[in-house]
């Protein structure tokens, strides 16, 4: 067992915890700060302190264990700045950014981002990379942003940058991928009506004949 | 960090990797299993065939058929509000078309009915994205390669899914699952791609061909939150933090509406609406015969309690998923989903002894069966609690395909190990099978309309595409096919419907008097909304 301290009372749980179970144990019945506890939707951003050491800690309670002493708040809502735009009509140009998100230019470069980042993401690299433009390499180093928005709290300049990231990762699926001509070329066939005539013959296959097709057909290495 | 005794079942497995790396290479995978060792397989060890899990429907459209004994108390249930409790005449919100979920199928029918002219509002009961989508790794299927084809995937969901799938809903899932992709990467998904354009693709289980599109193994997130950016550019409004606690309809028995909940100050509100789009994902925080489950915190089955009070029928709702590998140890992660990919890239299934017991890429349901068959037999390793795993040997990944690998392919599963002192590079990871999708639900026609008129329904809360058992990547291309058709639909359905003059709960009323006649007498209310892990032991 070990001590934590949830936004400052103490109570005593087991320590193979994580910090979401340790809550929940101790009584909690969870609306807010609780997702998909597997580390992917970012909803339990936490903030934590050993008691007696300098260091502000930041996590995701579901992919966090409890420590002894271990003072904990959760970040359940983070006020992010998200600017709309329309995919069809922006480009992937440096003045994207400049619209939409001109505070990423006046980053001072404290790098409390990337330590605060519950992925160990690169931060403000990749909100460097945004400010040259350089939008391939900013989806490159954000991909994994679970968006939880720690960074942002942290941020002395006010940037949000997961929505950065998210502008520079549409961008480059959208204008800087290479497009994929096999399925520009299916696409057109399916419209066309070219697959057709392959789907309404096995969709009037009895069970039978279906079965005996399914378990004999062949697989592509 | 594992056990000693782990850690000697260890070297079992390393003892024999050389061997089986050999073996794969010369192109010598595990044998496939005959269809007759799989229907044995399934009979004997597959949770849906243990008939004192199941019981009886006494009420409602599937009276007389079975279903897990836990969401049978939850459809036979008592409602949250009666219907005297509540004004319907005070309108809170008033739109052409509602959708209740905030997941990838709810978005994306958002999405399509917003770019169809109707006025649309989401409601969800966490935040937006807060769904199994965002959690789904693994990819996405879709025929557009030149050695594949629209057919040739039907024929694979239809085997997989024991030949059960309504073929109509099959034709459409496949029929346009390449342009379901190409509105994806339109829209700025970053699918994996060769430098030429082409699209990585692998096999995932009981697939003839290798069209699992992925974007690493953050597939679903990547899709969820794109999604999710496009309805807040079209400012979509979110209610959320409010769930839908009950299908309102109008005097002629149409969907009209729902009843919701804030989930926080409990207040309750009318929301009137001339279609309506039921989105709101599975069930497998329902725990089904005391499984983990690698489900999103509020996968509770809610629309199929609507849809069942309101008199739509389910399809069956007997038959769930267990992933074959959930994370069997450490503690903090079990029931976590370890994606197929992991296999889909070359990691075998591994016994006690150091065995390759198995084809790593059966479908889920043979899978899943097989690794319960296996520690049944004393073939599994013992994790905690009396639990037991079976090694899924993720080092073999780098071995076939080089160094560096498993951080650029899977980067998630990667993270998650490590944060326990795992490193699945150097050493194999433990699994066992994990609750993981509801593959029956409400029962819809081609144009995503259920058996209620103008209540639609889209996503996991949808019966009868899958069959009995869903093949991986179906799901991801299932909710923006089914999605995108029921925003669509339930637009246009919209522009020749009249708002509702007067709004009805008598249905309600009508469902709780046949509880009564059929002499149910319970405490539970649904639907049930959120699990509850307060002071117990944490699941």
């Amino acid at each position: 067992m070990v001590n934590i301290y949830l936004y400052g009372k103490k109570y005593e749980v087991p320590a193979s915890l994580t910090i979401i179970n340790a809550m929940e144990y101790a009584g909690y019945q969870l609306v807010r700060g609780v997702g998909c506890r597997c580390g992917f939707c970012g909803a339990c951003a936490t903030i934590y302190r050993i008691k007696g050491q300098q260091e502000l800690k930041a996590c995701l309670a579901c992919q966090t264990k409890v420590e002894d002493n271990m003072y904990i708040a959760t970040l359940p809502f983070f006020p992010l700045v998200k600017q709309p735009y329309d995919i069809k009509k922006v480009k992937p140009t440096e003045q994207i950014m400049m619209q939409l998100y001109p505070e990423i230019y006046a980053c001072i470069g404290c790098n409390a981002c990337t330590k605060s980042c519950t992925q160990d993401l690169n931060v403000m690299q990749y909100i460097a990379y945004a400010q040259r433009g350089e939008y391939e390499k900013c989806a490159e180093e954000s991909f994994d942003c679970v968006m939880c928005g720690v960074c942002s709290s942290r941020c002395p300049a006010g940037i949000t940058h997961p929505q950065v990231g998210l502008l520079a990762r549409r961008l480059t699926g959208k204008y800087l991928a290479p497009e994929t001509q096999h399925l520009l070329e299916r696409v057109a066939e399916i419209e066309a009506g070219d697959c057709e005539a392959a789907l309404q013959d096995i969709m009037k296959k009895t069970a039978e004949e279906l079965k005996e097709m399914y378990n004999n057909r062949d697989f592509e290495k | 960090m594992y056990t000693n005794e782990m850690l000697e079942s260890i070297k079992k497995v390393e003892a024999t990797r050389e061997a089986r790396l050999a073996a794969v290479r010369a192109g010598n995978h595990p044998r496939r299993m005959t269809a007759e060792e799989k229907d044995q397989v399934l009979l004997e060890n597959h949770p849906d065939h243990i008939k004192s899990q199941f019981a009886e429907l006494v009420i409602g459209p599937n009276k007389g058929e079975k279903v897990p004994l836990e969401l049978a108390e939850i459809l036979q249930a008592n409602p949250r509000v009666k219907s005297g409790d509540v004004d319907l005449t005070k309108i809170d919100y008033d739109v052409d078309v509602l959708i209740i979920g905030g997941g990838g199928a709810g978005s994306a029918a958002a999405i399509m009915a917003h770019e169809n002219g109707a006025n649309v509002m989401i409601v969800t009961k966490l935040r937006h994205g807060d769904a199994n989508t965002m959690m789904a790794e693994g990819g996405i299927q879709a025929a557009d390669k030149p050695n594949d084809s629209p057919a040739q995937h039907y024929l694979d969901v239809m085997g997989g899914g024991h030949f059960k799938n309504v073929p109509e809903l099959v034709y459409k899932l496949v029929n346009d699952a390449p342009i379901c992709i190409k509105w994806l990467n339109d829209l700025g998904v970053m699918f994996d791609k060769e430098a030429d354009g082409t699209m990585v693709t692998t096999h995932g289980g009981g697939t003839s061909r290798k069209r699992m599109h992925a974007c690493k193994d953050y597939s679903g997130a990547e899709i969820m939150r794109v999604l999710r950016d496009e309805v807040q550019n079209r400012e979509i409004p979110v209610v959320d933090f409010t769930s839908a606690i009950e299908i309102i309809k109008d005097e002629n028995g149409k969907a009209a509406g729902a009843l919701l909940m804030n989930m926080e100050t409990k207040e309750l509100l009318v929301a009137r609406a001339k279609t309506v789009v039921i989105a709101t994902g599975g069930a497998g925080r329902m725990h089904y015969q005391g499984f983990p489950t690698s489900n999103h915190y509020g996968a509770t089955a809610d629309g199929l309690v609507l849809a069942y009070r309101a008199g739509a029928p389910l399809l069956y709702a007997h038959t769930l998923q267990y992933h074959p590998t959930g994370a069997a140890f450490p503690s903090q992660i079990f029931g976590a989903l370890v994606t197929e990919k992991v296999r889909s890239i070359g990691a075998q299934l591994i016994n006690a002894d150091g065995e390759a017991f198995m084809y790593p890429l059966e479908t889920r349901d043979v899978c899943a069966s097989s690794v319960i068959r296996e520690c049944r037999r004393g073939k599994g390793v013992e994790t905690f609690d009396g639990g037991q795993g079976i090694w899924l040997d993720s080092p073999m990944i780098e071995l076939l395909h080089g160094e560096g690998t498993i951080e650029k392919r899977i980067p998630a599963m990667m993270r998650m190990y490590l944060k326990y002192g795992i490193d699945m590079r150097k050493q194999p990871i433990l699994i066992y099978p994990t609750l993981h999708y509801q593959n029956g639900g409400i029962k819809i026609g081609e144009n995503g309309m259920s058996d209620v008129e103008n209540l639609f329904v889209a996503g996991e809360a949808v019966g009868g595409i899958h069959g009995e058992n869903r093949l991986m990547g179906n799901s991801l291309l299932d909710i923006i096919v089914f999605g995108r058709n029921a925003g669509v639909n339930a637009a246009a359905t919209a522009k020749n419907t009249k708002t509702a003059e007067k709004l009805t709960l008598s249905h309600v009323d009508a469902f709780v008097k046949e509880m009564a006649d059929a002499g149910i007498k319970t405490d539970v209310v649904s639907p049930k909304l959120l699990p509850n892990y307060t002071n117990q032991k944490p699941i």
